[in-house]
């Protein structure tokens, strides 16, 4: 009785050693964060899409030190708090060696002190506030950041569209919104302009009117919003329903096709700033667009370009660091140089890529490419 | 200060008001006869919202966006929230009628949390927002120096038919006369012969249809609908059943423009002030004034 007892337990601890042992050495774990539910839902499809595409790839060409690569997904539904669990469980539970991700810039900003404590290296995709990589050498970012953004969206609002008063409104609640805003209104003041309006809104209203029928009281040439797709297309409305005729101009939160979908023609004419454009003729632009609708049948928008030079670069670095040590992809990161599809990407002292920017027209209820500027 | 208390300001508190009022009827009715805050009526709110979402794409197949249509979807999400209403009542409140009050408002914070989350859960509606269709077209009209568009307009007559209606039927018909009686005193009425349960049944059925009709119009008006955006205006129209004194029928109205109306104008002085000042509109109430300002005096707590 006695003996069985132990030869089943014997069995039972061997049987758990070897499923450890086996987990550890066959592949290479990296984590992939992105927000499937919530207020930037279409943004976590696309970013998923975009890792699941390059790893798929990578592990065609036969992976990573000669292991094939893992992506463990997780949502983080657009909520700091539930970032910063999955962050935690990626690096903790799954053994990431690596975390991609994740998109929306208050959601990174809770990830990333789990990541540089941890010693693991992250590639933020589409978090474009400045504060994200400054939270330790171990964070990273896939995208240009707000200053570059805002600073753009204001130069082409005052060199293009001639604009000479402007207005702006944000999410308060919300680093990105509130950040590129406020560095619009730098840039547009800086060139003579004026900015006439600048007021907050709480996260997760539907009600802007007030804030609206303040601001256009100063009858403002544009309106800089820079607020996700699904606040935009309420803020069109709602500005088209108190007469405001002038375009709207914000950043690359603006991009999804349900803000086409959901705005109609209230946001006809107007522009953002973004990442990348599909129409860019460019040969690594359009394999990247031919394999993406070919596997997902739908066009990559800029996310999906983000998650997979995040992808890219991630890989790319653990391949040349030779091993899965966060410290050595880490400094296999630093000295990235790779031509990805949203850019050549060097990393500067804040581990922030260099490159350009894209304005994008909403026409028709399709996004047109109108301009690239340059750093 | 001009543009703080600008016409068109005014018209975007009045909008606002007219939601509020609808639901904050439902809370003020449910008080006056069970003397139960029911929290879960925001989200009847809610489900007014999805079903009128639901009935356009139904009905928008076979007949044009317009007046028909709309009143279609109209009467099909005032049917959803009186159904989600009654139902609610009769699952989750009857049983635990004649038990301590604590039990049914802890219930309600749970049915409230049930219906959320079910409506996240299924997979047709999901947690994530949609854009709520124009089912009539847009037209704009001017006043002065005030846009008002033709759903400001919807918005308001439609809160005014459906409040001149109840105001009509407990003050003129049998049946309001027995949900005055209800309300003043349950036994007493039951001795009259009148089946309480049935008023009972009624009542949520009224309240939770004019939180389905708020649903639609806060879609059309703000077109934007997600399961858990019967959160705050139920919050914000249960402080303006508060204000005007929980139990009366035109304070729960008057309470709700004066709401609207505060929190597009603090809205307008500071955008972070709007949020917030519903709560400093009910510290001020439950601290001058508990009873509202038309409510009666009563040691009840809440």
């Amino acid at each position: 009785m006695k003996k069985s007892y132990l030869v089943a337990l014997g069995l039972v601890a061997g049987a758990a050693l070897s499923f450890v042992g086996c987990d550890k050495n066959k592949n290479v774990v990296v984590g992939g964060v992105a927000p499937l539910t919530g207020e930037a839902a279409t943004f976590g499809a696309s970013t998923k899409n975009g890792y699941d595409l390059a790893v798929s790839e990578w592990n065609a060409k036969g992976g990573v030190l000669g292991k094939q690569v893992q992506l463990v997904f997780a949502d983080d539904k657009g909520d700091p708090a539930e970032g910063a669990t999955v962050f935690t469980k990626l690096i903790e539970q799954d053994k990431a060696c690596a975390i991609l991700g994740t998109v929306m810039s208050k959601v990174s900003l809770a990830g990333a002190p789990i990541c540089q404590s941890a010693k693991i290296p992250m590639i933020a995709t589409a978090s474009t506030n400045p504060k994200v990589t400054g939270v330790g050498n171990f964070v990273f970012r896939a995208c240009f950041i707000d200053p570059f953004q805002g600073t753009v969206g204001a130069k082409f609002a005052f060199d293009d569209l001639k604009a000479k008063k402007a207005a702006c409104l944000f999410d308060v609640g919300n680093d990105y919104t509130k950040g590129l805003s406020e560095f619009f209104k730098a840039k547009f003041t800086a060139l003579g302009g004026e900015v006439v309006g600048f007021e907050g809104h709480a996260t997760g209203t539907s009600d802007f009117k007030a804030q609206l029928t303040k601001v256009l009281a100063a009858k403002p040439d544009v309106l800089y919003v820079s607020d996700y797709y699904s606040d935009v297309a309420i803020i069109a409305k709602q500005a088209r329903e108190l007469g405001f005729k002038g375009p709207l101009v914000g950043g690359d939160g603006w991009d999804s096709p349900k803000l086409t979908e959901i705005a109609g023609p209230a946001i006809e004419g107007c522009f953002f700033t973004n990442h990348y454009a599909k129409e860019d003729k460019s040969p690594i632009v359009q394999e990247f667009v031919g394999k993406y609708t070919a596997k997902y049948k739908a066009a990559p928008d800029a996310l999906a370009a983000l998650a997979y030079d995040a992808t890219n670069i991630m890989l790319d670095a653990i391949s040349r660091a030779g091993s899965t040590d966060g410290a050595a992809i880490q400094g296999a990161l630093v000295k990235t140089d790779l031509k990805v599809v949203t850019g050549q990407v060097k990393f500067d002292g804040e581990r922030n890529p260099v490159k350009s920017a894209v304005i994008i027209e909403l026409k028709g209820g399709q996004q047109v490419y109108k301009t690239t500027v340059a750093p | 200060m001009e543009s703080i208390f600008s016409p068109q300001q005014i018209v975007n508190g009045l909008q606002l008001g007219a939601i509020y009022a609808l639901i904050a009827l439902g809370y003020t009715m449910v008080y006056g006869i069970v003397r139960l805050i029911n929290f879960a009526h925001g989200d009847f709110f809610m489900v007014g919202a999805y079903a009128a979402f639901g009935s356009f794409f139904m009905f928008n197949a076979f007949l044009p966006r317009g007046n028909g249509l709309a009143f279609i979807v109209l009467i099909l999400a005032m049917a959803a929230g009186g159904l989600i209403a009654v139902l609610t009542d009769h699952f989750a409140y009857k049983p635990l009628r004649y038990k301590p009050k604590l039990s049914s408002l802890v219930t309600a914070i749970g049915v409230s949390m049930l219906l959320e989350y079910v409506f996240s859960a299924i997979p047709a509606i999901g947690p994530s927002p949609r854009g709520f269709p124009e089912i009539l077209p847009k037209k704009m009209y001017h006043f002065g120096s005030a846009e008002v568009s033709n759903y400001v307009i919807v918005d308001l007559a439609v809160a005014a038919v459906l409040m001149i209606g109840l105001t009509l039927l407990i003050q003129r018909s049998s049946l309001g006369k027995a949900m005055r009686a209800v309300s003043q005193d349950k036994d007493a009425a039951r001795l009259m012969g009148i089946n309480v349960d049935r008023i009972i049944s009624l009542t949520f059925l009224i309240g939770g249809a004019f939180a389905g009709a708020a649903g639609l119009l806060a879609g059309l008006t703000y077109p934007r609908i997600q399961p858990y955006m019967g959160i705050l205006p139920g919050l914000k129209a249960f402080i303006a059943a508060v204000l005007g004194g929980i139990g009366s029928i035109p304070g729960a109205v008057l309470g709700a423009f004066i709401m609207g109306i505060a929190e597009t104008c603090a809205t307008a002085y500071n955008s972070l002030l709007g949020e917030g000042i519903a709560f400093v509109i009910l510290i001020v109430v439950l601290l001058l004034r508990p009873s509202g300002i038309f409510g009666e005096k009563t040691a009840d707590k809440i």
